[in-house]
């Protein structure tokens, strides 16, 4: 079975497993993780499931589109490991990959 | 012809801001005299015939007494059944197309490329001579740029150190309301508040806060633009307070920084220390439009939706006892209340292109109205939508923040006054009971009150 660590942004840990093809944002708020609102329900269009993947892992989750980019620079907390969950799609390749999560979303 | 472009447009360094509005203004009188200006609708109020005595194509959504007069569920009800892209070709604002449910606004809402912020929101223009620019009305990639450098006031890193702040304010508010007698809840308290905490947010001198609830109400309020109850001269006149106060304030600042001491975290020393917007008071139309689209936005908003918050758990008694049995519901309650309140009901937008939608084609430059008040009761997405459900599951997932790039940047602000504010409700009262129909604003866009009497009874014990 293939899971990720999020860890919320004071340390706390959550390893959850997931199905490949769900979305970042879908696993953690099935499983109730603070600090992923999720408003828009996975529409790209509301920027509060921002979320931090290292370069190790980012990179083999392909290119951030234009949308998302959009979206990720109205974020204040914004950084170059920034992502927005409802768009990384797992495959049985993340096994392991690591999320951090902000101190706010907005 | 270049006799009848824009007044302001000079560098307050030369002619000072609030003398180009004064300026503009005599312009505009002028062009009226030659009977070159655009004509301004009048409204009165007569009563609104049910939605089933109409025809699809006499239905017209931007009667600005919609609201007022409680029709607007039906209307935008039947839209959403039988006409979910409607289109209404002789409304005093011109044509414009009506998008009436859920998912079909968060699609106009996410295709800032296919329907346009510009020039404007409202259904109507600005009034002439008085065309601010703000970047809630601006496309990518200038809105990107504008909006970053200001969000950092209503950021979440910033409000934390705001927040002992607003609950001390809010506080005073409240300790200071009459008890078992009536008073309006408008003015002690949604008015009151959200003056309070515009001038916090942009330090502008306490004892005349209330001034910038004027100034925003009657920015929002031109016929032309909302089918609102106000009228040119008034406009120009509170365009020139406006840029006056404002003018001063920046300068102040301005000052202040050149010798030397650290920048306060207001909405002015911000765009003073960004480079993109250091020099915005010499595009008069910019600075104003900032500083107008910053007291519209935390104005109406967060005012009519602490009026609405009262209003609905008196119409939902189920839910007051709720709550009162469990505070901890607040937070989603609050979601609940902008959703159920939906203080502005719309935003406008221009396709760019021609765009097919609901079999219906939209053609390029033709206008859009987004119905958020419409789509946040669309049963498609929202079960019993007419409801007031304090636990309501998803309560975030609401349209009244809009969705995309526009999003409403203030939106945690809200949530955080509208949190403290029930927070210290709770610990004082037991009960606000409102004690007649409430009335209700005259807009199309402004979906609020403009009072409502309500009786309070302190806490037992």
């Amino acid at each position: 079975m293939s899971t990720i660590t999020l860890i919320e942004h004071d340390g706390t840990e959550h390893s959850l497993s997931y199905e490949n093809g769900q979305s970042v944002m879908e696993v953690a708020t099935e499983n109730m993780v603070p600090g992923i609102d999720a408003d828009c329900g996975g529409e790209c269009a509301c920027g509060t499931c921002h979320v931090f993947i290292d370069p190790q892992w980012r990179d083999q989750l392909g290119e951030i589109n234009l949308e998302e980019a959009q979206m990720l620079d109205m974020a204040p907390e914004k950084r170059e490991e920034s992502r927005l969950a409802c768009q990384v799609r797992l495959s049985a390749d993340d096994n392991g990959m690591v999320v951090k999560l902000p101190e706010f979303q907005m | 012809m270049k006799l009848l472009e824009p007044v302001i447009e000079k560098s307050t360094a030369l002619v000072p801001m609030h003398l180009q509005i004064k300026g503009a203004h005599a312009f505009q009188k002028f062009k009226k005299r030659l009977g070159l200006a655009r004509a301004i609708p009048t409204f009165t109020e007569t009563l609104i015939p049910p939605v089933a005595d109409l025809s699809l194509g006499e239905i017209d959504v931007s009667n600005p007494f919609l609201f007022r007069q409680g029709r607007w569920l039906e209307y935008f009800q039947r839209l959403r059944d039988e006409s979910p892209v409607h289109y209404q070709a002789n409304s005093p604002f011109g044509p414009f197309w009506s998008v009436t449910r859920f998912e079909d606004i968060m699609y106009v809402d996410k295709h800032h490329e296919l329907f346009s912020a510009e020039p404007i929101i409202s259904i109507g223009p600005q009034p002439e001579g008085i065309e601010i620019q703000t970047f809630i009305a601006m496309d990518p990639p200038k809105h990107d740029v504008q909006r970053q450098a200001v969000q950092g006031v209503v950021a979440p890193q910033n409000l934390k150190e705001m927040e002992s702040l607003i609950r001390q304010r809010t506080c005073d508010v409240l300790d200071n309301l009459p008890v078992d007698e009536p008073f309006d809840w408008v003015d002690c308290v949604s008015i009151e508040l959200t003056s309070r905490m515009l001038a916090t947010l942009l330090d502008f001198p306490y004892e005349e806060r209330r001034k910038l609830a004027f100034w925003s109400d009657v920015a929002a309020a031109s016929p032309e633009t909302t089918g609102g109850t106000g009228y040119t001269a008034q406009a120009f006149e509170v365009a020139g307070a406006m840029a006056k106060g404002f003018s001063e304030l920046w300068r102040e600042k301005e000052a202040r920084l050149k010798s030397g001491q650290a920048p306060g975290f207001d909405l002015i020393s911000l765009l003073l220390t960004n480079e993109n917007t250091k020099d915005m008071i010499d595009r008069p139309m910019e600075f104003l439009g900032n500083m107008a689209l910053l007291i519209v936005g935390g104005n109406d908003t967060t005012r009519n939706s602490m009026t609405g918050g009262v209003f609905a758990l008196n119409q939902f008694p189920d839910e007051l006892a709720k709550l009162k049995a469990d505070p901890s519901l607040i937070p989603n309650m609050v979601s609940e209340i902008i959703r159920w309140q939906t203080p502005l009901a719309y935003m406008r937008r221009v396709a760019t292109q021609d765009v097919e939608l609901h079999g219906q084609t939209i053609k390029k430059g033709d206008k859009v109205v987004m119905w958020y008040a419409s789509g946040n009761r669309d049963e498609r997405a929202i079960e019993n939508p007419d409801a007031f459900i304090i636990d309501r599951k998803n309560a975030r997932k609401h349209l009244s923040f809009g969705f995309g790039v526009h999003r409403c940047m203030g939106n945690r602000l809200a949530e955080m006054q509208l949190k403290i504010l029930w927070e210290e409700l709770l610990s004082r009262f037991d009960d606000i009971e409102v004690l007649s129909e409430p009335e209700y604003v005259q807009s199309n866009f402004v979906k609020g009150y403009t009072s409502m009497q309500v009786k309070l009874t302190a806490k037992q014990g």
